[in-house]
């Protein structure tokens, strides 16, 4: 080790550890972390939807965020335009609840 | 009716059954009745960090399958009479464990003692299953390195979902055990923070126990590191988290160790 060394910011990487960790995690929880609990609220709401409106499997997105304090489930329901004239908005409302 | 407490982790080698031992050790000198339950059939250490691998006749599943009362089974710690050890089997196949059988020795080791620590094995299989499935809070050992802290996020989730507090819609207390931590290389950004692990697993934090010789010192023995050498800086982090798991309010600090001054001057090691 020589004078410049000791004087030159290294490059840590510990920060790189906490970087890589979070978008990993954040992928997993959403993908392979999606628990049985997410799954079932999955198929029992595509099930209640199915009976009113024709929707697709993958129109409904249901997250659900873990947090210190406070989890918060967004269920995310794409309703599809009506068949005839009226081609307005496709995308329904976000209803986020706590959990 | 006692607390039933998992320590657990995913991944293996982080300290579950160092860990076990040393909590289980410290609430017990606090005057606490404990029982300490290896569920790592198969690969039983527990007996082994506790010193007591020479006296194991009957074990958990000799319990399970009725072969064995439970106070048969139990080994009272000798140098501590609220302690007691329920070993795992180390011949016998994990799948002798049963789900009704777990739960009922839990039940009776709940009405004995005031605390039951049951140290799971690594994985997430039917074993560490077995051994949070009955648990009112889990110790989530984690090391402040990416794979540890990964598994651990896997293991939250599980605690989440497969034990029967979670599956009756309650929630189970999860507490953060930060292991082999290098207060030096964590302030020199060689090491992920404290704060770091936390902020990625928000669950509470249980104590932060520092890398020490102390630690291989006393499993190399056969005593919990807190009963071996109650002041060195693991120990007094593991009785301050005893001190937490009974509810009551302490800062967490990392104990640093205390050297002479030959040892400041040079003792510094390579590796």
């Amino acid at each position: 080790m020589n004078l410049i060394s000791l004087f030159r910011t290294k490059r840590t990487t510990a920060p790189v550890a906490r970087d890589r960790l979070q978008v990993l995690l954040a992928h997993e929880r959403s993908v392979l972390g999606k628990s049985d609990l997410i799954a079932t609220l999955q198929e029992e709401i595509l099930a209640v939807i199915a009976k009113h409106i024709s929707v697709d499997r993958d129109a409904v997105q249901i997250k659900l965020d873990r947090g210190a304090s406070v989890s918060m489930l967004e269920i995310d329901v794409e309703v599809p335009a009506p068949p005839a004239n009226k081609p307005s908005g496709t995308s329904g409302p976000s209803v986020p609840a706590s959990v | 009716m006692g607390k039933v407490l998992v320590v657990t982790s995913g991944k293996g080698g982080v300290g579950k059954t160092t860990s076990t031992a040393a909590l289980g050790a410290a609430l017990a000198r606090g005057g606490e009745n404990v029982a300490v339950v290896d569920f790592d059939v198969g690969l039983r250490n527990l007996d082994l960090v506790m010193g007591a691998e020479r006296r194991v006749v009957f074990d958990l599943i000799n319990v399970v399958q009725g072969d064995a009362k439970l106070s048969q089974a139990l080994i009272r710690d000798k140098r501590l009479d609220t302690l007691s050890l329920l070993p795992a089997s180390q011949t016998r196949d994990k799948d002798a464990l049963t789900t009704e059988g777990v739960d009922k020795v839990i039940a009776e080791l709940r009405e004995k003692f005031d605390w039951v620590i049951c140290d799971s094995p690594a994985g997430i299989e039917r074993g560490a299953l077995l051994a949070m499935r009955n648990a009112d809070a889990a110790v989530v050992v984690t090391n402040p390195e990416v794979s540890s802290v990964r598994d651990s996020d896997r293991i939250i989730g599980i605690l989440d979902s497969k034990t029967l507090k979670a599956e009756r819609g309650e929630r189970i207390d999860k507490y953060l055990l930060v292991t082999r931590f290098d207060p030096g290389r964590a302030a020199r950004n060689e090491m992920l923070k404290t704060e770091d692990v936390l902020e990625i697993l928000s669950i509470q934090l249980l104590g932060i126990i520092p890398e020490s010789e102390e630690v291989l010192k006393a499993s190399n023995l056969g005593a919990p590191v807190t009963l071996n050498s109650p002041t060195c800086a693991p120990s007094r982090a593991y009785f301050d988290a005893a001190r937490r798991l009974k509810g009551e309010i302490v800062d967490v600090v990392v104990p640093l160790e205390r050297k002479g001054l030959m040892e400041r001057l040079f003792g510094r090691r390579v590796a």
